[in-house]
């Protein structure tokens, strides 16, 4: 059988999350309860989830998740972290045994810093000098594959149900202002922790129910610019986009939305002339980034989330509001088990993204 | 009327209740697919958020929900009535042939495509807010309507309207175009003899069921949407 | 007396002599005795007297008498060695290349379709997007003092659909052809290309679908010529005879064709085999910023090369040109006149020239900065959907166009004596061309293929073509072995 990265695996999907606008960090409870309700969306071959706001006391520092298949890998891979990065902790994240989790790698959690005088001669940002080693350590070091490598967040993922996933990640032990969660329902076994959801670059990470139909024509273009999808899965290419759009292009999550998942000429010819050309440029410019075929996703990133569907809606995506707390979910019952009576429930347009964030932050 | 709390008693031993012309009150749920799914007889009251897949091939009957309903509910229809109060997901009513279902608030993407009629069988969807984008696709008879109640000037439908709609007649209480309306659709203003013989019998009931206005219902102008026979698809396509 | 074709008739022949009036190369002629004479020598197949005879009675066959079979010279070696030793000429042919044993990779890829995982679309009733933009893109957003995005993008071309015509000049075609395909351009919203030969004044007012050519002879290229066009092409070569110039005979310039190719009557018009300003890419670019600078920056400057072996790299340095949009005609590519031995064994097919290119331009992350124009033996628009998938912007068609308008690709357009009125200059000749019946079948063939190519598009699940651009998964290979999959960028059927 081959694993996730040989083979392409489509799969399908239930997708959950939950921001605290006003910046209160709730537990992993929540989530877990809310991916549980769509039980049935997902068939045990993957769960996961993304927390922020989770490591304060490093919150300057890249939290580095990563899963090893042997402590060969494991220290070749701190070698090669050693000679780039100051490590100021490392430990084995906490995990639970249970039953209903099994082969699990090992799994390792470090909070690093670029080497003052590398980062400087290496003429590159602190967030490129890191996504970089990232990726070389996923493309290049046997055994090891990096699962995020954000600032004060963190992945959290494994092959199984998602909420067997947290409990395993004793998850109800961490607080973050922002959660999303995934089940997953891939189509053959994929048999391998890192293709499980969410996929992440630094601080962004996508969680994604659906199979898009442009995933070779969005692969092709976007490993144009240094990127390499190891997993061929439409989440990692996703995640990719999203950060060149964002970090490489300088684009607003809003604008990458619209690239992404663009309107229609038809729809684009309605508009007044300012959004016409501003959009029609969008699309021209960054055509190899459409995406079709259903998706919705969750996109989180430091201080704010993205919900955002396909421009035919082809996947469910819910949104909820109580207080200053916003909710997403694949099933309005999701949302329903964790805040029974929200002040708003809607249902977002195909293509029209919800960005929320931290009170105080623009983005 | 029996009252059962699915979160104690599972969905497997209410469906016992089914089809024995009772009245039953379903409490608790949350997210629970397939309620009344096929049920041919009997009134079910349904509360808290049900799951997908609510009365999907409803063969005869009532299903009453207090709450929301999610995605493709009523789908492929029979006989019967679905009466949602909030609103409704996507794919509402997917290729429904027959009774009717109607829901208050807003519906999403995708409502009554492909919707139906057959001899003495006709579907009818009454929707009181707003519906997503693709209302209406395929449609291949019975009538769907859009109140937009509440939306009175704005858009009530989304994109893409009707489109590929081959028979029936699509509703709508607005005097707003639809966006990208296609050029396979005829539309035209409705007089006041078929919103008495149409729309009136047709809301009077959707009113009565939700305990609505019925005038509100019926006020301001409706405009319809239907095929242009004159523009048939197989024109498109020669044989080699 | 050798030859290739029998004209044969049914009884229910009328003697209406259609036939011998259709007749352009003397093959059909009525007889002293008014009775069809035949002269089966001369028929080249073209099937005119065939599509017109009212009743159905005329048919065109192979000759039963053939070469004693032998494994090595096939009866047409033998054939093309006599007329040379008659002769001592260099065999000279028309339309595309006919090697005998090069693959049609087209034929031996497979498209996809969704089952169950995405949802398929029905193309007649749902949104489905066949428009193309095709030019330079920068290589980063700029934006104003308040932060708004500004249009930084230089001149495009917007296609409603990924087909446009091919360069065919004026003088190999009549000008009834390049009429009906400026009005076809501009029906469809597509464009039409001039080929070297100028641009006659009465199709100046098609200038928003016409791209202009300038190729080594420069025939006709002056300021007015170059902006009436919404492109200028560079032509460098082409498919059916790469590395080869043009002759047009003397003979043919006459009237029109002198005054609009700036030649004077009954003198030849030479295309050199290179552009004498062109000895080096650097010298390309030179051409490139020269045409832009004259044209204001306005236009999109196309580069037209033929699939020859280096193809990948010789793409790479013509985007690094400021070309706009590269143009590659493949080995099958047609062509009113070549020497046979050049359209029939130099360059290579267009499907392996596209993978090659499309990866070569990504490996170089330069994908994005042009857009690719292919062309050379596309037949129908599932060849033009591979293209696509395997990484072109859009499609160009000549020989599949002059179908349209009768052609049955008899390869006898070097002769001058097209009987369906397109690759002559015989008025007799080109007034069997309608213009607006030509411009009519042009329509319905780009308006049938690209709703085939929505209905695949809608098949795959994907609602517009730019997600199908490069999309290489969307194929499957067959009958190909290991090299060529690497080569195509696509794996077996069953993988």
């Amino acid at each position: 059988m081959k694993r996730e990265g040989e083979i392409r695996i489509s799969s399908g999907c239930a997708i959950s999350g939950i921001f605290c606008r006003d910046g209160s960090r709730i537990t992993a409870e929540a989530i877990k309860k809310s991916i549980a309700v769509m039980h049935n969306r997902s068939n045990g071959l993957g769960g996961g989830f993304a927390g922020y706001g989770i490591y304060p006391q490093y919150r300057d520092f890249y939290a580095l998740h990563i899963f090893y298949d042997s402590q060969s890998s494991r220290e070749e891979t701190e070698r090669f972290l050693d000679r780039r990065f100051d490590i100021i902790n490392l430990s084995k994240i906490p995990v639970r045994q249970t039953s209903k989790i099994s082969d699990a790698p090992l799994i390792w959690r470090y909070f690093i810093t670029p080497l003052p005088h590398l980062l400087q001669d290496s003429q590159l940002d602190e967030n490129e000098y890191t996504s970089r080693a990232m990726i070389a350590i996923n493309n290049s070091i046997e055994g090891a594959y990096a699962v995020s490598c954000g600032k004060d967040m963190g992945v959290f993922k494994a092959v199984g149900y998602p909420e067997d996933v947290a409990d395993f990640y004793r998850l109800e032990e961490y607080e973050g202002y922002s959660w999303t969660a995934h089940g997953r329902y891939p189509t053959n076994t994929p048999g391998w922790w890192a293709g499980s959801h969410p996929f992440s670059l630094l601080d962004l990470t996508v969680v994604h129910n659906g199979e898009i139909s442009s995933y070779d024509a969005n692969r092709r273009s976007v490993e144009m610019y240094g990127y390499s999808c190891n997993l061929l899965t439409d989440t990692e290419v996703i995640t990719y986009i999203l950060d060149y759009l964002t970090r490489k292009q300088g684009l607003t999550l809003r604008e990458a939305s619209e690239v992404i998942a663009a309107p229609f000429w038809s729809t684009i010819a309605a508009k007044d002339e300012d959004e016409r050309s501003r959009l029609a440029y969008l699309r021209k410019m960054f055509s190899s980034f459409l995406v079709t075929g259903p998706f919705s996703i969750l996109v989180g990133f430091d201080g704010g989330m993205m919900a955002l569907n396909d421009r035919l809606k082809l996947r469910s995506l819910v949104a909820a509001e109580k207080g200053r707390t916003v909710y997403f979910s694949s099933e309005e019952a999701a949302i329903r088990a964790i805040e029974e009576n929200p002040d708003k429930v809607w249902a977002p347009r195909g293509g029209e993204a919800v960005i929320v964030t931290l009170d105080g932050e623009k983005r | 009327m029996r009252v059962f709390d699915i979160r104690k008693d599972s969905l497997e031993t209410i469906r016992k209740y089914e089809n024995r012309n009772e009245e039953i009150e379903i409490k608790g749920c949350l997210g629970e697919r397939y309620i009344g799914c096929a049920m041919r007889n009997g009134i079910l009251h349904v509360k808290g958020t049900p799951g997908n897949g609510l009365a999907s091939y409803l063969d005869g009957g009532t299903i009453y929900v207090d709450g929301n309903a999610q995605d493709a509910t009523a789908d492929t229809m029979n006989a019967g009535l679905v009466a949602v109060r909030g609103s409704a997901g996507d794919a509402l009513a997917y290729g429904m042939r027959s009774g009717r279902v109607y829901v208050l608030g807003d519906a999403g993407y995708r409502a009554g495509v492909h919707m139906k009629a057959y001899e003495e069988n006709r579907s009818i969807l009454v929707i009181g807010g707003r519906s997503g984008s693709f209302l209406g696709e395929y449609l291949a008879g019975g009538i769907i309507i859009v109140l937009g109640l509440g939306h009175e000037g704005e858009n009530i439908t989304g994109y893409f309207c009707g489109n590929g709609m081959y028979a029936g007649t699509i509703y709508l209480r607005t005097e707003t175009t639809p966006l990208n309306l296609s050029d396979k659709l005829i539309k035209r203003s409705v007089g006041d003899e078929e919103k008495a013989n149409v729309l009136r019998p047709i809301l009077s009931d959707f009113a009565s069921v939700f305990s609505v206005s019925e005038e509100e219902c019926l006020s301001g102008s409706f405009m319809a949407i239907e095929a242009d026979k004159a523009k048939s698809y197989s024109q498109l396509y020669a044989a080699v | 007396m050798n030859c290739r074709f029998r004209i044969r008739t049914y009884d229910n022949c009328l003697s209406c002599f259609r036939c011998a009036r259709e007749c352009s190369f003397g093959a059909i002629e009525v007889s002293e005795s008014k009775a069809l004479a035949f002269h089966h020598e001369r028929c080249v197949d073209c099937q005119r007297c065939v599509s017109l005879c009212p009743v159905g009675a005329i048919y065109i066959t192979e000759a039963e008498n053939r070469f004693r079979p032998n494994s090595v010279f096939a009866q047409n070696d033998i054939q093309e060695i006599l007329i040379q030793a008659e002769t001592g000429g260099a065999l000279l042919s028309s339309m595309g290349a006919s090697g005998r044993n090069v693959p049609i990779y087209f034929d031996k890829m497979l498209l996809n379709a969704s089952q169950v995982t995405n949802p398929s679309i029905d193309p007649l009733r749902e949104p489905m997007e066949t428009a193309v933009f095709l030019g330079q893109r920068p290589d980063g957003i700029k934006r104003d003092r308040d932060g708004r995005i500004v249009d930084n993008l230089p001149p495009h071309l917007e296609l409603k659909t990924p087909i446009m015509f091919s360069a065919m000049s004026y003088g190999a075609i009549s000008l009834n052809v390049h009429k009906a395909l400026a009005a076809a351009a501009e029906e469809i919203g597509t464009y039409w290309n001039t080929g070297e030969g100028g641009l006659h004044e009465s199709l100046y007012r098609y200038k928003k679908n016409t791209i202009v050519q300038v190729a080594s002879g420069r025939f006709g290229v002056h300021e007015t010529y170059l902006n009436s066009a919404a492109a200028i092409e560079i032509k460098i070569g082409q498919g059916a005879k790469p590395g080869i110039g043009g002759h047009l005979t003397g003979k043919k310039i006459i009237g029109d064709i002198s005054k609009t190719r700036m030649v004077p009557e009954g003198l030849d018009a030479i295309s050199p085999a290179p552009h004498h300003d062109i000895y080096s890419i650097e010298d390309l670019a030179q051409l490139v910023m020269s045409l832009k600078e004259a044209t204001g920056y306005r236009k999109p400057v196309i580069v037209k090369v033929a699939a020859v072996h280096n193809i990948a790299p010789i793409a790479s340095g013509i985007a690094r040109s400021g070309a706009d949009i590269i143009s590659i005609d493949g080995y099958r590519g047609g062509t009113g006149a070549a020497p046979k031995r050049i359209r029939d064994n130099v360059g290579i097919p267009i499907e392996l020239a596209i993978a090659a290119v499309d990866q070569r331009l990504r490996e170089e992350r330069i994908r994005d900065r042009v857009s690719v124009i292919v062309s050379g033996g596309i037949r129908n628009s599932s060849d033009a959907v591979k293209a696509i998938a395997l990484g072109a912007d859009a499609v160009s068609i000549g020989t599949a166009a002059l179908c349209a308008l009768g052609c049955h690709i008899c390869a006898s357009c070097h002769t001058g004596k097209c009987a369906w009125g397109l690759a002559t200059q015989d008025p007799e000749l080109t007034k069997r061309l309608d213009p607006e019946k030509g411009a009519e079948k042009l329509v319905n063939l780009v308006s049938a293929w690209t709703r085939e190519i929505k209905e695949i598009m809608g098949g795959m699940g994907i609602n517009s073509i730019e997600a199908l651009r490069g999309n290489r998964r969307a194929l499957r290979g067959v009958d190909l072995n290991a090299k060529e999959l690497e080569i195509l960028g696509i794996e077996y059927a069953g993988e």
